[in-house]
């Protein structure tokens, strides 16, 4: 009877989702000739696909209510399998070996343009890092992420445009102007809770766009900055080959820097202080913890790690413009961090090699990244909030007390 | 003096459409503490059916009125239609997490119904038929107040009395404010509190679709991102006045009209969106509870 009544519940969901689909999905108009098209092949898809997919969101709802209890049960006790690879030396030392050795390899095994999106995919993960800061550790929804980005790559094109100025000498100034305007953003919204702080930090971010799209005489305008330098190999110019492998090395080298510095910096007592007014503001301020300053900090730390980016973007593409930096660039470092897992680093690592390069092989699928990236936040949220690696909780093992009143190690 | 008249006239209808859509973010924030970031896209969705609507109608030859009507009608069911539904798909397994998590979904629910209209539709702008008839008693003020203006002040005016009385004086209004006051309490005293959640989204959702009506029919052009930025106006109207406070919401929407009408014309119009923002951000940094809002303190 229980089979019956699931297959009742699934159709009614697929009729459900048809007749709200009808007229986006079915008919398309086209106004200035007077057609329209009617496209009932949608809705047969649609019917299908809500029809099977109901089965499965009402399992997977099911399997969550269950595991809640389950956890509660016995308190869990399994280590995750990424925690156990860490652990486990025979099987850390080779896997990072091969990692290296693919890393190394990569350039002279693959084409200029696979070598380009593994850049790509890298720089994303030093942005999904530097996010990580502000929203997984520091628990700062920032969803005007992309605006720190944009200061980088403006610093960058305007310095060189006007100035003429190399890529290695504006790579510590994008991450300073980056720290300054997350110091900027950050003062005034200190006081900001939780959602408040999102619409804030979006609406900067707009502000930052709109600028750059309308002060002419400063950015450009729309058109943007074309013909910026790209690095050079210690004063050396390098052709188009070359220096794609050579921006490639470049970004392995700042990617393993950033991993290293955010690493050190969760286990750090700054790191610790995020954690804790993640958790709670107010028993973090009565245990000495200056809110202000900690906040600035992971606002500032993270923005230094786009500002970077914001360099190595202008001097990867040699070519700027304000629409490079709309609000959905945010939404993809998001979902990175979102699907990752936040405050997790190998988390954010493997959600930025999942979210860039899978579309970019998946061709069929490019068309509906935005989609697909909407779809797992959403997802994501609802079933498996921590992401795919869950941040292990630092903890601390207490030995216990000897009978004799001796502390034993 | 013309001029100003003209401007003045302007902020109220944008004012009032704005206003519109910041009802909407202000009953479900009032209800469940969640700012809906998909509610622009519910305006968005809201447009587009109704030019849908409106384009095959007139392919089967309906007069003007009906047209309007029944293209709004549809507008109206659809939006609040898909308003329930996100609620079902992307709220309501979220009730009792942290707080970050619901605005997560939120976003990505706005983002993935940005790209559903995009990829089914286009990302072209459409153009949108002006559904509203040009009054005869209008013509003398043409140039300062248009019929379509007009009509946008009165349907907003109307249905904001609409609203007020359906919330102060009908039992589903008092289990609202019940709801919004205690949710606990409010079960206790047997109120269903999840139905009234999803009264609350299908009520806003045909808010967002009437503004979203509206203004499309004023601007005369639609494409999937009108929802976005409007969104993101109607949130700085319903903080402006103070979250959670229904007058607060129109209040806002109208003072955010002004301002950016009278900034766009005397200032520049380049930076029109930049004014909203540079606003949202000095309100919420010197009066974050808004303007009639109560600043609560937080209980520990």
């Amino acid at each position: 009877m229980r089979k019956l009544s699931e297959i009742k519940k699934s159709f009614l969901a697929s009729i459900w989702f048809m007749f709200l689909t009808f007229p986006i999905m079915v008919i398309r108009v086209n106004p200035i000739e007077k057609v329209v098209e009617w496209r009932w092949r949608n809705m047969v898809f649609v019917g299908v696909g809500s029809f099977i997919l109901s089965f499965v969101w009402r399992y997977m709802i099911r399997q969550k209510e269950s595991g809640l209890k389950k956890n509660r049960a016995d308190d869990r006790h399994k280590t995750p399998f990424i925690q156990r690879v860490r652990e486990e030396r025979r099987l850390f030392i080779p896997l990072i070996a091969v990692l290296s050795v693919l890393g190394v390899s990569f350039p002279f095994i693959f084409s200029a343009y696979q070598v380009n999106i593994m850049t790509t995919a890298l720089m994303y993960v030093v942005l999904g890092l530097g996010l990580n800061i502000v929203v997984g550790l520091a628990g700062l929804l920032d969803l005007g992420y992309v605006a720190f980005y944009a200061v980088g790559a403006y610093t960058y094109g305007l310095l060189n445009h006007h100035f003429g100025l190399g890529f290695w000498a504006v790579l510590p100034a994008g991450a300073f102007m980056g720290a300054l305007f997350g110091i900027l953003l950050g003062f005034p919204v200190l006081r900001l809770r939780g959602d408040y702080l999102a619409i804030v930090t979006l609406g900067f971010g707009e502000i930052i766009r709109l600028v750059l799209e309308n002060w002419n005489d400063f950015s450009f305008g729309p058109s943007g900055i074309a013909n910026i330098d790209r690095p050079s190999f210690f004063g050396a110019q390098l052709s188009l080959q070359n220096a794609t492998v050579y921006i490639y090395f470049l970004m392995i080298a700042i990617a393993l820097f950033t991993v290293f510095v955010v690493n050190r910096l969760q286990n750090s007592r700054i790191g610790r202080a995020w954690v804790a007014l993640r958790e709670d503001e107010i028993a973090c301020e009565a245990m000495g913890i200056d809110k202000t300053k900690t906040k600035l900090s992971a606002f500032a730390l993270g923005a230094t790690w786009a500002g970077m980016m914001g360099v190595l973007f202008a001097a990867k593409t040699t070519f700027i413009n304000p629409a490079s930096f709309t609000f959905l660039e945010s939404a993809i470092i998001l979902s990175i961090v979102v699907l990752g897992g936040m405050g997790s680093i190998t988390g954010v690592i493997i959600g930025a090699f999942v979210l860039i390069l899978l579309p970019e092989y998946l061709r069929a699928f490019s068309e509906y990244r935005m989609l697909l990236f909407g779809a797992i936040l959403v997802i994501m949220m609802v079933f498996r909030p921590q992401g795919i690696i869950s941040n292990v909780r630092r903890t601390y093992k207490f030995a216990g007390i000897n009978i004799s009143g001796e502390q034993s190690k | 003096m013309e001029y100003f008249i003209q401007l003045f006239l302007g902020g109220l209808t944008r004012g009032s459409i704005y206003a519109l859509i910041a009802l909407g973010y202000t009953m479900v924030y009032g209800i469940i503490e969640l700012i809906n970031f998909a509610h622009g896209e519910i305006y968005t969705i809201g447009a587009f059916t109704a030019l849908i609507t409106a384009s095959v109608l007139t392919l089967y030859g309906f007069n003007e009125i009906s047209i309007l009507i029944l293209a709004s009608l549809v507008a109206v069911i659809y939006s609040s239609a898909y308003g329930f539904t996100i609620e079902k798909i992307a709220y309501k397994p979220l009730r009792h997490a942290p707080r970050l998590s619901p605005l997560i979904s939120a976003i990505g629910m706005s983002v993935f119904l940005q790209n559903y209209v995009l990829l089914a539709q286009t990302s072209d702008f459409l153009p949108f038929p002006g559904l509203v008839p040009e009054f005869q008693f209008m013509k003398k003020y043409e140039h300062i107040f248009s019929s379509t203006e007009l009509m946008i002040f009165l349907t907003t005016s109307v249905v904001m009395i609409i609203l007020t009385l359906v919330i102060k004086f009908t039992k589903i209004g008092k289990a609202m404010r019940a709801t919004a006051q205690d949710r606990k309490m409010a079960m206790l005293v047997g109120v269903d509190v999840n139905r009234i959640v999803s009264i609350t989204f299908i009520i806003g959702s045909a808010l967002a679709a009437i503004g979203g009506v509206l203004i499309a029919s004023h601007i005369g052009q639609i494409n999937f991102y009108i929802g976005f930025i409007a969104g993101i106006k109607a949130f700085t109207a319903a903080v402006l006045g103070g979250i959670g406070s229904i007058p607060g919401a129109v209040l806002g929407g109208f003072i955010l009209g002004w301002t950016e009408s009278f900034a766009t014309g005397y200032v520049s119009s380049d930076y029109e969106d930049v004014f909203a923002f540079a606003l949202l951000v000095l309100i919420l940094i010197f009066r974050p509870a808004g303007i009639l809002g109560k600043s609560k303190a937080q209980k520990v």
